[in-house]
């Protein structure tokens, strides 16, 4: 009989604490802190280092700016309002057309300008950013998902989440959507999280309320051995993110558009451990191995290959002509 | 294997606690558990004022209070005159002083041994009242109690303990106008004292103060005293039960105030009341030993009770770091808990809890309800705090209404700590549904109410007050635990699925 703890621990689980003892502590300066908790910033820098994210369309800053609302979304349908110091997904409104003088939400309900302006109200109010302090309303490009996921997932868009310890990618996951996550991708809200192989970016089974899942809650699809699109260049990103904000444990929200690709959505200075069960391996062994490491290298392809030794391989084979056939043959059969 | 820098430092700390420790169990000879049996209660009387000029001030003193045997009083009057009078079996203190202004504070503190030796001295005789004229509209009424009361008595006890149990229960329409009269148990035993005097029986209305340990602002309470042509019999104004309450010690035995100032306004009396152990009470007279003086036995005595509240307040601390780094309870804010576990002092453990999920509940209902007004955040926040008001008054007032005391100790619950834990927890029920919200609510309830049960350990209390220095050895701990990496015991449920059923 072997203890819990002695089998969690071969397992190479990490722990809450060790997390933050260990890695956070360690490797996250907190003066850059504001780099990734400011989305405004984080949008910034990213698109100063030529890392794709979704446009910006405005910013409101003060009570002010609300009256400014509905012209500022008038050349828009589709757009996201999301508080730059949001955490966990809160206070995000995503809304894709309208019904007469309404908005309509991701979900298809209607909304009115008037409950929109007070949601930006509380957003600046600081109802939904860290400490409550005032805050801004972002207002961006609503994302035009990729379907390839549409048979994994449940409305809402679903996205990748990377996590790069000292600027490499150690581990990754696609989290979907399902009802009781009410379109969102947040694991705690009942999101189904499938975990990735980083060398030939398939799916490796799923996660759901911290427990295995082969199948989507909602769709029935099998989560397993589903190839994840661009996935070389999605690697890509995620790596050079460290260039952007060099926090040494780093969580990269990625989620694919239709015309753009992948999108870097956010980062997470706080990324949570749930990936480790979506790809039902602890972290720990790699994490390990990457801060023995006694210098890393510069280029976000050689940090890449410390832990996809193949990259080189895959991306030829992404990028060659019959590539992109692959994936559409991969969607009609998924469709 | 090299130890980090945190465990030398909480080795050290905790040498040093210990040898302190060492140094006053063994020199200076303070107990380590508490005393059970014998037990000196300390009683600090603070009169405070504001003076104006050329000021007299007359204070009740206890002399030979009956069931205590006095170990020693002192008084800490700094530029004031002290002089003593006794006045008909009263002892006043006569505090003076000339041209003195602003705000004064004058103590008086007093050691007493509970003594259970009957007073076997022969107590002298007031003599026989004067049979008052009462109000006609209750002579009929009085005259008919005691001629009632005399056919059921044997004697002068048996008879006071009669008119107060009539005067009480009877449902004869004439008594309960008497009844009526006197609503507060002050009047109620002026009113015994009054019929009795129709008897010609001598009696009088005592104060004195119930000595618990840790009171704060103590107050006294009547008592009623018959003379028994012997010495004086104690009994109940309220059920005519004989005798003093547990550790009842009679202060003031002639009617009056307590304190009296001349040229000074605001007058305010407060008593503090400590139980503490024959030795260190031995010690604080001394108190040249320089190790003795790193105890709490040096301070004025309500500055002492409150520090007994504060020295507890790290050990809560220590269980919410236990309790959130170690075991991963979510909980409502950082130290909520804590405070809430201070609040259940007075409360205590039962009621604390039904209080405070009574006003967390009604108040989550008017959050909700606030929500469809769309306020701001900050004048929200303002609303529910106004509300939690609100609800509390109107729970001490029910519960005031309806005769049960402990809801008026709703208004010792932190109410912006209310306020914000009801605002979160609204938050935390929209995001992310009513669940997550009831398991952090009763998660914060559970850990208050450990939090409570540990602080109120009087073994705890005890050496904590006579050894701050253990809270050196916490603070070891503190910093151990900030260094603790493994897995927390929620983490074993969260990441079962690695290792159940591979066991």
């Amino acid at each position: 009989m072997r203890w819990p703890w002695q089998q969690l621990r071969e397992a190479g689980i990490v722990g809450m604490n060790a997390r933050n003892g260990h890695y956070i502590a360690r490797y996250n300066e907190r003066r850059l802190y504001p780099l990734v908790d400011d989305k405004l910033q984080t949008k910034r820098l990213a698109v100063e280092a030529g890392i794709s994210v979704p446009e910006l369309y405005g910013t409101l800053y003060t009570e002010h700016d609300v009256r400014a609302l509905e012209g500022l979304l008038a050349p828009h349908p589709n757009f996201v309002i999301k508080p730059a110091h949001g955490a966990g997904g809160e206070g995000i409104v995503v809304v894709r057309g309208r019904q007469g003088q309404d908005y309509l939400r991701a979900s298809g309900a209607p909304i009115t300008l008037g409950a929109l302006s007070h949601h930006v109200s509380n957003i600046l109010s600081g109802m939904f950013s860290l400490g409550g302090l005032p805050d801004q309303a972002m207002i961006e490009y609503c994302v035009d998902f990729d379907p390839v996921f549409a048979p994994i997932t449940h409305h809402g868009v679903p996205d990748i989440r990377t996590l790069v310890f000292r600027g490499v990618p150690v581990c990754a996951m696609v989290r979907l959507p399902t009802r009781e996550s009410d379109g969102k991708a947040n694991l705690h809200q009942g999101a189904v999280g499938a975990g990735i192989d980083l060398h030939s970016g398939r799916t490796v089974g799923g996660v759901h309320h911290n427990y295995p899942v082969s199948h989507h809650p909602d769709t029935g699809a099998v989560l397993a051995d589903f190839p994840i699109p661009h996935w070389p260049r999605l690697l890509e990103l995620a790596a050079r993110c460290y260039e952007l904000a060099p926090l040494g444990y780093l969580g990269v929200d990625v989620v694919l558009d239709r015309r753009y690709g992948p999108l870097v959505l956010e980062l997470n200075a706080r990324p949570g451990l749930s990936i480790q069960l979506a790809n039902g391996r602890g972290i720990g062994p790699v994490l390990q191995r990457v801060a023995a490491l006694p210098q890393i290298p510069e280029d976000p392809l050689d940090r890449i290959r410390i832990t996809v030794p193949d990259f080189d391989a895959a991306r030829a084979a992404a990028e060659a002509p019959g590539a992109q056939v692959d994936a559409e043959l991969a969607r009609e059969f998924y469709f | 294997m090299r130890l980090p820098a945190v465990a030398w430092l909480a080795a050290a700390l905790c040498i040093v606690a210990a040898a302190m420790i060492y140094a006053k169990v063994a020199w200076v000879g303070l107990p380590l558990k508490p005393d059970a049996t014998s037990a000196v209660w300390t009683v600090e009387a603070r009169a405070s004022f504001y003076a104006q000029g050329n000021v007299k001030a007359r204070l009740a003193l206890p002399s030979n209070p009956p069931g205590f045997e006095v170990l020693d009083e002192d008084f800490v009057v700094r530029d004031f005159g002290l002089a003593e009078e006794l006045d008909g079996g009263q002892r006043y203190a006569l505090l003076s002083a000339r041209r003195v202004a602003g705000p004064q504070a004058l103590y008086y503190r007093l050691s007493v041994n509970p003594d259970d030796t009957p007073g076997s001295a022969r107590e002298a005789f007031p003599g026989y009242p004067k049979v008052p004229d009462y109000p006609e509209l209750f002579q009929p009424a009085i005259d008919t109690l005691l001629k009632d009361v005399r056919g059921r008595s044997a004697d002068i006890a048996s008879f006071a303990r009669q008119l107060i149990l009539r005067l009480n229960t009877s449902s004869d329409p004439a008594v309960q106008l008497l009844r009526d009269e006197a609503t507060t148990p002050e009047a109620r035993a002026r009113q015994v004292v009054d019929i009795l005097a129709g008897a010609r029986i001598p009696a009088r209305v005592v104060h004195g103060l119930e000595l618990r340990h840790g009171v704060l602002e103590g107050r006294l309470k009547p008592w009623l005293e018959v003379h028994n042509e012997q010495q004086w019999l104690a009994f109940n104004p309220e059920t005519g039960d004989m005798g003093r309450p547990e550790n009842f010690l009679v202060w003031q035995v002639r009617p009056g105030r307590l304190l009296t100032v001349e040229n000074g306004e605001s007058a305010d009396l407060r008593f503090s009341v400590r139980r503490a152990e024959p030795r260190a009470v031995d010690l604080a007279r001394q108190l040249d030993s320089p190790l003795a003086k790193l105890s709490l036995l040096g301070l004025p005595l309500h500055v002492q009770n409150v520090y007994t509240v504060l020295l507890m307040v790290p050990f809560g601390a220590l269980l919410v770091v236990l309790l959130r780094n170690v075991v991963g309870i979510r909980t409502f804010g950082t130290f909520m808990p804590v405070l809430i576990a201070l609040a259940f002092r007075e409360t205590e453990l039962l009621w604390g809890c039904v209080l405070f999920t009574g006003v967390v509940a009604v108040g989550l209902a008017l959050r909700f309800w606030l929500e469809h007004l769309k306020l701001l955040l900050v004048p929200r926040l303002a609303a529910v705090l106004v509300l939690v008001i609100l609800l509390m008054l109107l729970l001490s007032i029910a519960s005031h209404r309806m005769g049960f005391e402990r809801g008026l100790s709703v208004a010792l619950f932190p109410m912006v700590i209310l306020a914000m834990t009801i605002e979160r927890m609204s938050i935390v029920w929209e995001e992310h549904g009513p669940q997550d919200a009831i398991v952090q609510g009763l998660g914060s309830l559970a850990v208050a109410a450990t939090a409570f049960i540990v602080m109120s350990q009087p073994l705890l209390q005890h050496v904590v007050s006579l050894f701050p220095e253990v809270l050196l050895i916490l603070l070891a701990a503190t910093l151990l635990l900030g260094r603790y990496t493994g897995y927390r015991l929620s983490e074993y449920w969260r990441f079962r699925s690695v290792w159940m059923g591979k066991g």
